[in-house]
């Protein structure tokens, strides 16, 4: 079976995900074809060479929606042979579309592919798309849909996270963050989005709140107490885990991951294509995997799935030099801790997505690079890029520097 | 046309009277010769061309209140029977389209280009009122006995002739799904304001508001069928509807704990019929319908919420030949909560109420509780200021039991003890003579020893409450050995006049309802003392089905009187009735720690003034040990809960105490609230079949202890896979 292998990385800044974001004016379109046409351009790429491009995105609907992979492919100039195709696997998708990529490769299929991610989270509302799970009652009910707030609120309810937990977390992921845009340690991967003139728009993630602090923090009210009270959700994750009293909201925007407009891409590649492309291949895909896990408190998935995928690789917690599990919400981090006992200095050490923000279809992607990155500025050799995912799933992906 | 049921009558303009009034029945109902005769009509209508259109009405005092339950009840066993005659196939295609029948013909009224109104006098139920929904307009009596409604769910049904679809199109989802879970019916303004119905006319006057509509060229199209028909709620899949149908699925299950498969199909029903035309609608409909139909638990509610239950409160149990007694005048001693409470629902009933009391103030301190139910309903306005006055006066507050005389029935509610309550006797006797019927509401103690100090022992009987008494439905009706049919006719008398349901249970130590509750507090105490989290208990428990965990149960009835209860039954029947880990729990929290309940403010929960109760966070460490959640089994919590009832039941069957299944189910499910959708105790052995049942109970003997240890008879049962309903039930029918 033929190696795959990372040979670049790009994303976007992160803009905040509301009409006063900087990349509000910047299209689903634009923001996906400028991580490719960057992978083109400073990789001085043949295209003729890729034989596909696949994104994540969760909201394809509107201008997102019909294949957004192909049309951004077109649209960063990579030529009319190149496909491309959009996934979407919620939260996780821009790590599947790496495995997907990488897949691809190791299976002798393709030679050099693109794995990546996009979402427009201020042009195209979260949950737009509608779906079948949350609303039809054939699923809904049998699957114990919440929104993934109130799960988030479960598993510090059930895990025994306190309020004071999640937000000393989250104050930790904004000091991260800041300290890792103040040493440039993700400068090889962000490339500003410029206008048409060449005019940067943004150049770094806007979300962050380097200064939050408990005091700050403390002063924000819980975000899903009245959909928990009110909309009976509560009752729905007291029924799936009845040991569970009342649910204890602690969550809110502060120690939740943001909600920002980003793009990402991956160019993975086997040996031959690398040496075809004269490129030198920056990390390799050691394994990867997923999982369906409970789907009613939703987001423990990275634990099960880092299970899975260390045994399936042949490796133990402690083979690991560093973890990135997506803030999809304080306590999936503080579970993902509590479950593998990790030095939690290994875990995001740059911070994560409640300070920079989670671009739903993208963030997977970014996390690879952030963590390949990371390994590179470490001298470290192996890193775990995993995320929790609606309706109960996982991925994971191990990658280690060659 | 030969028709049965309906009065056809033409007028002049060419608009037929359609008169529905079936020959030698008390009301309409929607029956499979109905639905021909309709469809016979509908033929006609269309076809002659001098007819312009068709008013529905009702000949009776009501229009109608549904289908013939007898019929549907029996839907499940009628299935499986042609299924052995015909093959899965082609039994389940004739059963869709006996199941789909109404749906069909209510849509050809409504297609059949001519204009219909309903003109609807009295109540309109179910199929009764989904029929009006079929036709183009709706015309409501203005009085106080008409109303429209939906109630099937609340026996495990849901209105399957194009109720989940018309009530959507005409009102918006989320309160068109209100209307469908909850079952309740509208009065006529509410139905107006809601858009269900078209128009509200004095009684007199709704069948020429109907024909004036038809002869004001009332249009023969339903909206749902013009062209650019939009639903109230627009699209499922818009924003509107994300903010309407994930709460809608959670509030379900937060309501129904999943336990209620038609409350679920409503759900369903609404969700992919409003995203087709309505013929495809209908159809899915059906499916659902008949889907609901072959289950277990429209089969066991509709036995025991709507035909047993009608049997018990018409008097299935009363004494052939006994005449009817006069109860104008009722005697009720001792007004505390329960005596108060038995004089308020007894003057309620129109009877004039003696409340004696030792004093004066302890009386009229007992009549105050009925002026502040009475008030309290007068300021929600469902009673008027003159109902309040006419209430109060028939009350007289008394210490004197000469005020007794001429007294038809007394009921005596004084303190718990035998001595008090044979002096009680005397005294009243004194007064009344032997003749009168003289009923104890004890709760505790056997009343063939009580009714050993009334001068007739035959005239002696025991009448139960339960407690709040003017909210509990269910009253148990006890017969010590010497009770005679005079007394039994009385007593059941006295319950239907204050219409709540009796059943009738031999004397033994706690009846009835209190032996099975008794089981699942304990049961509740002896998981919390295996290690079981104590939210776990309760919440699972209400999982089960049971209305309050066993935790907040015992709360309620004070867990200081449980101690009593654990030391009486010791003294009573020896040292082993106990379990020596229950009755540790029980004194630590009273006599260690004086948590007594609600009464106290803290028992097993703490009652934080003003706040929401919480669990009492020292539970964990009064019992040592928790075990982890994720590795209980909690299905298996569940059947514990109903199980160690059920077998208790069925103990209760095994000795004579209570001899009619029908009983059993119906006071479970009105006097403790056991899991209505399993039909009761007894049905909840039924239908999962007596020899899964007794496996069931030797699997938990073994596991946990002799409690679940099913009564000899039961095994017998079960070799033969006999029911108690088989075995027990075909007993006369409602006298």
């Amino acid at each position: 079976m033929p190696d795959a292998f990372i040979y670049d990385a790009v994303r976007t800044p992160r803009g905040r995900g509301k009409e006063d974001g900087s990349l509000h004016e910047v299209s689903t379109l634009q923001l996906a074809a400028g991580s490719l046409r960057a992978l083109k351009e400073r990789n001085r790429l043949d295209t003729k060479l890729i034989d596909d491009v696949i994104l994540g995105c969760v909201d394809t609907v509107g201008e997102s929606g019909s294949d957004i992979a192909r049309a951004a492919a077109l649209a960063a100039g990579l030529g009319d042979q190149v496909p491309g195709v959009q996934i979407n696997r919620f939260c996780a998708s821009g790590l599947d579309a790496v495995n997907f990529a990488s897949a691809q490769v190791m299976s002798g299929q393709h030679e050099m592919t693109i794995g990546g991610g996009v979402e427009s989270m201020s042009r195209v509302g979260m949950g737009s798309e509608g779906g079948a799970w949350p609303v039809d009652p054939s699923i809904a009910i049998p699957a114990y849909f919440m929104p993934q707030g109130v799960s988030a609120d479960l598993i510090a309810t059930k895990y025994g996270f306190s309020r004071d937990d999640v937000d000393a977390y989250a104050v930790e992921s904004q000091k991260r963050a800041a300290q890792a845009w103040k040493e440039g340690r993700f400068s090889k991967t962000v490339v500003p989005v410029r206008d048409v003139n060449g005019v940067t728009i943004l150049d770094h993630d806007e979300h962050m709140r380097p200064d939050a602090n408990m005091q700050s923090l403390a002063s924000l009210k819980p975000s899903f107490t009245m959909m928990g009270e009110q909309g009976g959700f509560d009752a729905v994750a007291i029924q799936r885990y009845p040991e569970v009293e009342a649910i204890n909201h602690v969550h809110h925007a502060g120690n939740s991951s943001g909600i920002v407009d980003g793009a990402a891409a991956v160019l993975i590649g086997s040996a031959e294509a690398g040496k075809k492309s004269g490129l030198k291949p920056r990390a390799k895909i050691r394994a990867f995997c997923n999982i369906g896990s409970e789907p009613a408190i939703m987001l423990t998935g990275p634990v099960d799935v880092t299970k899975k995928l260390l045994a399936k690789a042949g490796m133990s917690i402690g083979d690991i030099d560093l973890f990135e599990v997506n803030e999809a919400f304080a306590s999936v981090v503080l579970r993902f801790l509590q479950a593998f006992d990790v030095d939690p200095a290994k875990v995001n050490p740059c911070g994560g997505a409640i300070a920079m923000g989670h671009p739903l279809g993208a963030t997977g992607a970014m996390l690879v690079s952030t963590a390949l990155d990371e390994l590179e500025r470490t001298g470290k050799q192996t890193a775990l890029v995993t995320l929790c995912i609606g309706a109960g799933m996982g991925t994971a992906t191990i990658i280690e520097r060659v | 046309m030969n028709l049965t049921n309906f009065k056809f009558e033409k007028d002049s303009d060419g608009v037929v009277t359609l008169t529905w009034d079936m020959p030698g029945k008390p009301m309409n109902v929607l029956d499979a010769q109905l639905m021909d005769e309709l469809d016979a009509i509908v033929d006609h209508v269309s076809k002659d061309e001098t007819i312009k259109g068709v008013v529905l009405t009702s000949g009776k005092d009501a229009f109608c209140a549904g289908a013939d339950l007898t019929m549907m009840e029996g839907a499940g066993k009628q299935f499986a029977d042609a299924v052995k005659a015909r093959g899965e196939e082609a039994a389940m295609k004739e059963f869709m389209d006996q199941a789909g029948r109404g749906s069909k013909v209510f849509r050809r009224i409504e297609t059949c280009g001519k204009p219909w109104a309903a003109a609807v006098n009295g109540v309109a139920l179910g199929g009764g009122f989904e029929i009006t929904l079929a036709c183009h307009y709706r015309v409501l009596a203005d009085n106080a006995k008409t109303q429209v409604g939906l109630p099937e769910v609340k026996v495990g049904l849901f209105p399957g002739a194009g109720g989940t679809q018309r009530i959507p199109r005409l009102m918006a989802t989320p309160d068109a799904l209100q209307f469908l879970f909850k079952g309740d019916p509208w009065k006529p303004a509410k139905a107006k304001q809601m858009n269900l119905v078209h128009e509200v006319a004095p009684e007199g006057e709704i069948v020429a508001k109907a024909k004036a509509w038809i002869k004001g060229g009332g249009k023969a199209v339903a909206p749902w069928d013009e062209k650019n028909f939009k639903t109230p709620s627009g699209k499922i899949f818009s924003p509107m509807g994300m903010m309407i149908w994930p709460p809608a699925n959670a509030i379900y299950r937060k309501e129904t704990f999943d336990n209620y498969p038609a409350v679920k199909a409503i759900l369903k029903c609404v969700y992919e019929g409003l995203q087709l035309p309505v013929d495809q609608a209908l159809q899915v409909e059906t499916r659902y319908f008949a889907q609901i139909m072959r289950s277990k638990e429209a089969a066991a509610m509709i036995r025991s919420l709507f035909l047993s239950m009608g049997e018990l409160n018409k008097g299935a149990r009363r004494p052939k030949g006994e005449p009817k007694t006069a109860l104008k005048k009722i005697g009720v001693i001792g007004a505390g909560f329960m005596g108060a409470g038995i004089a308020y629902v007894t003057a309620l009933a129109g009877a004039d109420v003696v409340l004696i009391d030792r004093d004066q103030a302890a009386a009229d301190k007992g009549k105050a509780h009925s002026d502040a139910l009475i008030s309290a309903r007068v300021a929600k306005g469902r009673a008027k200021e003159a109902d309040k006055t006419a209430l109060l006066s028939r009350i007289k507050a008394s210490a004197d039991y000469n005020d007794l005389s001429g007294c038809d029935l007394v009921v005596e509610a004084v303190f718990e003890d035998r001595g008090v309550k044979a002096e009680t006797t005397k005294k009243a006797q004194a007064v009344l003579g032997p003749d009168v019927v003289f009923a104890s509401n004890t709760s505790t103690l056997p009343i063939t020893s009580l009714a050993s100090e009334a001068i007739k022992p035959e005239n002696f009987i025991g009448i139960h409450f339960f407690s709040p008494v003017d909210k509990m439905l269910l009253v148990e009706i006890i017969m010590g050995e010497k009770t005679g049919d005079k007394a039994l006719a009385t007593a059941l008398d006295f319950v239907r006049l204050i219409k709540k349901t009796p059943i009738v249970v031999n004397d033994t130590r706690g009846f009835y309802a209190n032996r099975c509750v008794g089981r699942y507090i304990a049961e509740g105490h002896l998981m919390l003392m295996e290690g079981v989290p104590p939210a776990m208990i309760e919440n699972v428990a209400r999982m089960a089905g049971m209305p309050v965990g066993p935790l907040s149960l015992n709360d309620e009835v004070a867990i200081d009187l449980s101690w009593r209860v654990v030391q009486a039954t010791k003294k009573d029947l020896g040292e082993q009735a106990v379990d020596p880990a229950q009755e540790e729990l029980i004194r630590t929290m009273v006599v260690d720690q004086e948590r007594f309940g609600r009464k106290n403010g803290k028992g097993f929960y703490d009652y934080p003034q003003g706040g929401k109760k919480k669990l009492w966070p020292g539970l964990t460490a009064l019992v040592g040990k928790q075990l982890d959640p994720d590795t209980i089994d909690v299905a298996e919590l569940k059947q514990r809960f109903l199980a160690v009832q059920a077998v208790e039941a069925a103990r209760t069957i095994a000795e004579g105490v209570v001899t009619d299944p029908r009983e059993a189910d119906v006071g479970s499910i009105l006097g403790f609230g056991f899991a209505p959708f399993t039909g009761g105790t007894i049905s909840y052995i039924d239908f999962m079949g007596t020899k899964a049942f007794v496996e069931l109970c030797d699997r938990l003997t073994a596991k946990y202890g002799d409690r679940f240890v099913p009564p000899p008879l039961l095994r017998d049962m079960a070799k033969t896979g006999q029911t108690f309903y088989g075995k027990f039930g075909g007993k006369a029918k409602a006298a």
